[in-house]
């Protein structure tokens, strides 16, 4: 041997042979190992592995559009991008994260906030850290596709509404879904899902809301889609017509201005809502991303509460539209009988208290009746039909006239009002109602609150000779509710007489809401805020000015219009402030309906009228980019052809 | 005496098992990266299995008592070379384990380098005892000659290649002449040492953050969905929907899409049994337990003791690589980084296993010589 180490050929062949079967043992554990994963419990991995691969992504539905009564787009859709942080592998999340925070201009704390706030959701649900995608996201995510491989877009479809709060608080607005709707949907709504939340959205959101549809996407591991199975399409929410006509909406809106206040316009003979408007007004399109906690903090503490759908929110004291309700009840009970009169110095005391008529120190309405009476909206009259009739039948009247109770018009959180009753005084506060209250409700004031749809429903029904419409936004409703008071002839006679004499006669309180060559009725009112009394103790702050009211309608005897408007502590008369919002609604009503342009606005009287021309100018004048979906609905330029009835 | 050997002596039967074995490795190699960025790997692996074989047959020329003589001094250059890895080495994935040679242009792994040389050296060690039994001295003087290079590989940290130091020393004793009661109170230091490991006051003081983690994490892995208990269920999920009958070649849905961690390599036998299923992990295990037979059966035939311990000792390391590696892919062990022989893509293993494999044939060539 010629190396340097010893050596010899003695081999440990017994532990050889054990090696050899180590070596067949080991395998043969390994292969257990196998057997069990890939036989015995193979079904289960083949699903994990299937969940790692497959997933679903919502196919969001569209919403419903909503058309006005000519089929002009009021609500409709528009297309926009969410900005997806896919959050499967923490690692990558918190590697790009400041280049997500720096790419997309979202603050660093921000970003974070967000994950903390989603940790408890399952790790394969992206989370949306943009609800809306400027056109620099879209393309900074495109051009880092490959670098940046934990953001990801959604197209979703966002709510597009008016601008300037057009018919903002019927439509409403839509939001992100709560727990309560989530749970009441059957799983039809997920986290994150928008639904109505307020006005017709929330109303018909089955309708509107459609339902989602679903893709099945295959992912790899960092949650990328690489491949796509099938796709399950959205099925879109339906379109819904409402009663709405724009122009008279149009109207409405610009008419108001910028005061506070609510318009509602009625078709009395059907309850179609023509118009509704409420200022101030919010802008939905606020809602349709995702409101900041900021911007909601602020909406639900403004004072002057946009938040509230005035038209149907509002409850105030009638003031003096509410005489007709004392006045009803004086002609049907026939007491005091038709030709009682009184004579009005400008106060009268009843029970030991004074009443005073609101021309006190300005002279006297002098010896009156039931028209007059009305047309110059005496209180002393009605004082003395009130005490003879007392509570009971003033409250079994008001509430008949649909006072105290919702009108049930399609909208959610619509106000009751309140009627007041010796039951209520008893029931609500365990006392007796004090027969000076009576007093105050029979011109409308006291504990008497109405809303203004509740007065448009009232007047309209009264001229229909008693013949209520459940007012409605859906057209073609189905079951439009009906309630019908039969009200004598003469009745209905002498008060819609008077309420014509209200506009058209001299000595009427709303003269200057006059229309040529159309029957335009109604009455003012002009209600106190507060009591007389606490007023002159606080001075006269603009915080306690009247509430200015009128309710006009057209013909009439069975009008095909009824406007109610309340202009909030406008310091005016209501026929001054309210009156001329009434005149232009149901002058642009007989002009679309005689084919003349809409909307033909006397808007000089209307700012003159309202003292309010500040204010007033302020007002853009909107301007909507309405598509006509009907040749016939815009008709703009048929300008200055007037009707032969005139 | 020196007479070249024919080529009738080469071990055919192995080379075929080997030949099968690396094509299954380029085929899932393809398949694990066609497609991604990574494409056109298994070129690259098929060039180091050439490059391999060459080395093999390179190796299996030069006599094996010649490369035994030298062992002292292929020790010392070991050590050395795990020295300057620790000075100079390049810093890839956290731990110091490459060094750049010139010639070669490429990044080789000196812990692998340094497993051939333990082979060898411990081969050299245990043929030189005489007597039928290891006594306490021979055994304390060959666990000197594997702790040193160990504590050296665990200081780069590569805790992988230093656990495939043990059962090398382990087998080699064992074929020694290992006595019951020594085996017997190695085993109680052994099972002490794992318990230590898994005893987290203890590891604490022992082990680098990231392989605790990799222990937590095997041992509760819903605990940490995303690091390597992830990694774990990722390759369990992936092996248990192959079935019986496997996805399919390219088909598999945890391989192609990125959900098996390195699946090109460490978890290359989980992409197999995906695409595979159960009858394609049968065949790949049959194949590694024909190779592991037939490296015993050239042992028994050596013509002496150092031919022995030298086939045994590449056996203990394939054999433990195939053991750990596989076990980690069902999740039955943690995370450790030790790759599966033939299948994994790797320039540096894969010379190591054809080096090894050189050496069996060196012996087997000259059985029959004297």
């Amino acid at each position: 041997m010629s190396y340097s180490f010893r050596n010899d050929n003695r081999l440990p062949q017994g532990r050889l042979a054990v090696a050899s079967y180590v070596i067949v043992g080991m395998i043969g554990v390994l292969l257990l190992g196998f057997w069990k994963l890939q036989v015995i419990d193979s079904d289960r991995y083949t699903s994990m592995a299937e969940r790692n691969r497959v997933r679903s992504i919502p196919v969001i539905a569209p919403r419903g559009r909503m058309l006005d009564r000519d089929g002009r787009v009021l609500v409709d859709n528009r297309p926009s991008f969410s900005v997806l942080l896919l959050r499967d592998d923490s690692g990558l999340v918190e590697k790009y994260l400041p280049v997500i925070s720096d790419g997309l201009g979202i603050p660093m704390d921000d970003l974070k906030d967000q994950l903390y706030n989603t940790r408890n959701l399952p790790k394969f649900q992206p989370i949306i850290i943009k609800p809306e995608a400027s056109d620099a996201d879209i393309a900074y995510i495109e051009s880092h596709r490959s670098d940046i491989p934990v953001l990801e877009m959604i197209s979703v479809s966002r709510r597009r509404y008016l601008p300037n709060g057009f018919l903002a608080h019927a439509e409403g607005y839509v939001g992100e879904v709560s727990e309560q709707q989530i749970e009441a949907s059957n799983g039809k709504l997920r986290p994150g899902d928008f639904a109505g939340k307020f006005g017709l959205e929330r109303q018909y959101n089955d309708l509107l809301q459609g339902t989602d549809g679903q893709r099945r996407v295959i992912v790899n591991s960092v949650g990328k889609e690489v491949d796509h199975l099938t796709t399950q399409e959205a099925i879109p929410g339906k379109q819904i017509q409402l009663t709405i006509d724009y122009d008279l909406q149009l109207v409405a809106e610009q008419s108001l201005g910028a005061r506070p206040g609510a318009v509602v316009a009625l078709d009395p003979r059907t309850g179609e809502v023509l118009a509704m408007a409420s200022h101030p007004a919010l802008d939905p399109n606020d809602f349709a991303v995702r409101i900041s906690n900021d911007d909601w903090k602020n909406l639900n503490e403004d004072p002057q509460k946009p938040l509230l759908n005035r038209a149907i929110q509002a409850q105030l004291a009638p003031g003096s539209v509410f005489k007709i309700v004392t006045a009803t009840a004086m002609l049907e009970d026939k007491n005091p009988p038709e030709n009682f009169t009184t004579f009005c110095p400008g106060y009268a005391t009843f029970y030991g208290r004074q009443f005073k008529c609101y021309i006190f120190g300005k002279g006297s309405h002098g010896l009156a009746g039931l028209h007059k009476a009305i047309l110059e909206s005496c209180d002393i009259f009605f004082y003395n039909v009130g005490m003879r009739l007392g509570i009971d039948r003033l409250s079994y009247y008001g509430s008949k006239l649909g006072l105290g109770h919702k009108t049930g018009i399609d909208l959610p959180s619509e106000e009751p009002g309140l009627m007041p009753s010796a039951e209520w005084a008893e029931r609500v506060y365990h006392r007796k109602w004090y027969a000076g209250e009576t007093i105050s409700v029979a011109i409308g004031q006291g504990a008497v609150i109405t809303t203004p749809l509740q007065l448009a429903r009232m007047i309209g029904g009264i001229a229909m000779g008693g013949v209520f419409k459940q007012p409605h936004l859906l057209k073609d409703a189905p079951n439009v509710g009906e309630e019908r008071f039969a009200l004598s002839e003469p009745t209905v006679e002498k008060i819609t007489d008077a309420m014509y004499g209200v506009v058209n006669e001299d000595g009427g309180t709303a003269r200057n809401v006059r229309l040529p060559g159309i029957e335009v009725s109604g009455k003012s009112g002009t209600a106190q805020v507060i009591g007389y009394a606490t007023r002159e103790k606080f001075g006269k702050q603009k915080k306690f000015e009247d509430n200015a009211w009128f309710v006009g309608y057209a013909p009439k005897r069975n009008p095909e219009i009824v406007v109610a408007v309340l202009v909030q502590e406008s310091g005016k008369h209501g026929g001054e402030a309210a009156g001329p919002v009434v005149r232009d609604v149901i002058k642009a009503y007989y002009d679309k309906k005689n084919k003349r342009t809409p909307g033909q606005l006397t808007t000089e009287n209307t700012l003159k009228d309202s003292g309010n021309a500040a204010a007033a100018s302020k007002v853009r004048p909107v301007r909507m980019a309405l598509k006509p979906q009907t040749g016939v609905a815009a008709a703009p330029t048929q300008a200055g052809t007037a009707s032969p009835d005139r | 005496m020196k007479d070249a050997p024919g080529t009738r002596d080469y071990d055919w039967w192995l080379l075929a098992i080997l030949a099968t074995i690396c094509a299954l490795g380029v085929m899932e190699i393809y398949s694990a990266t066609q497609g991604s960025s990574l494409s056109g790997m298994y070129m690259r692996q098929v060039r180091w299995l050439v490059i391999g074989f060459v080395l093999m047959f390179v190796l299996s020329r030069l006599d094996y008592h010649l490369i035994l003589d030298q062992a002292p001094i292929l020790y010392l250059i070991g050590l050395a070379a795990l020295i300057a890895v620790l000075l100079i080495g390049r810093t890839h994935f956290g731990a110091k384990r490459w060094i750049s040679i010139p010639a070669l242009g490429e990044l080789v792994q000196v812990s692998e380098l340094v497993k051939l040389i333990i082979i060898i050296v411990l081969a050299r060690f245990f043929g030189e005892v005489r007597s039928d039994e290891l006594d306490l001295r021979d055994l304390i003087k060959a666990g000197l000659l594997v702790g040193i290079p160990l504590v050296l590989i665990l200081k780069q940290p590569d805790l992988g290649t230093a656990l495939v130091l043990m059962p090398m020393l382990a087998v080699g004793a064992f074929l020694a002449g290992l006595k019951w009661q020594h085996a017997a109170v190695f085993s109680l230091a052994g099972v002490l040492l794992v318990g230590a490991v898994f005893y987290p006051p203890v590891s604490r003081r022992l082990l680098k953050p990231y392989q605790r983690e990799r222990i937590t994490s095997f041992l509760h892995p819903e605990n940490d969905p995303k690091g390597s208990g992830y990694q774990l269920l990722q390759s369990q999920i992936a092996v248990g929907s192959g079935g019986f009958w496997g996805k399919g070649f390219r088909n598999g849905s945890q391989n192609q899409l990125g959900y098996i961690p390195v699946r090109y390599s460490d978890f290359i036998m989980s992409a197999w049994a995906e695409e595979q299923g159960f009858k394609g992990v049968l065949l790949a295990l049959g194949l590694y337990m024909a190779l592991l037979l037939r490296l015993v059966q050239n042992a028994q035939r050596a013509k002496d003791r150092a031919g022995m311990f030298l086939v045994m000792g590449v056996a203990a390391a394939l054999g433990f690589h195939v053991l750990v590696n596989v076990a980690m892919v069902i999740g039955a062990m943690p995370v450790t980084g030790i790759p599966l022989p033939l299948m994994s893509y790797g320039g540096s293993a894969t010379l190591f296993v054809f080096l090894a494999i050189g050496l069996v044939m060196n012996v087997r060539l000259r059985r029959f010589v004297n």
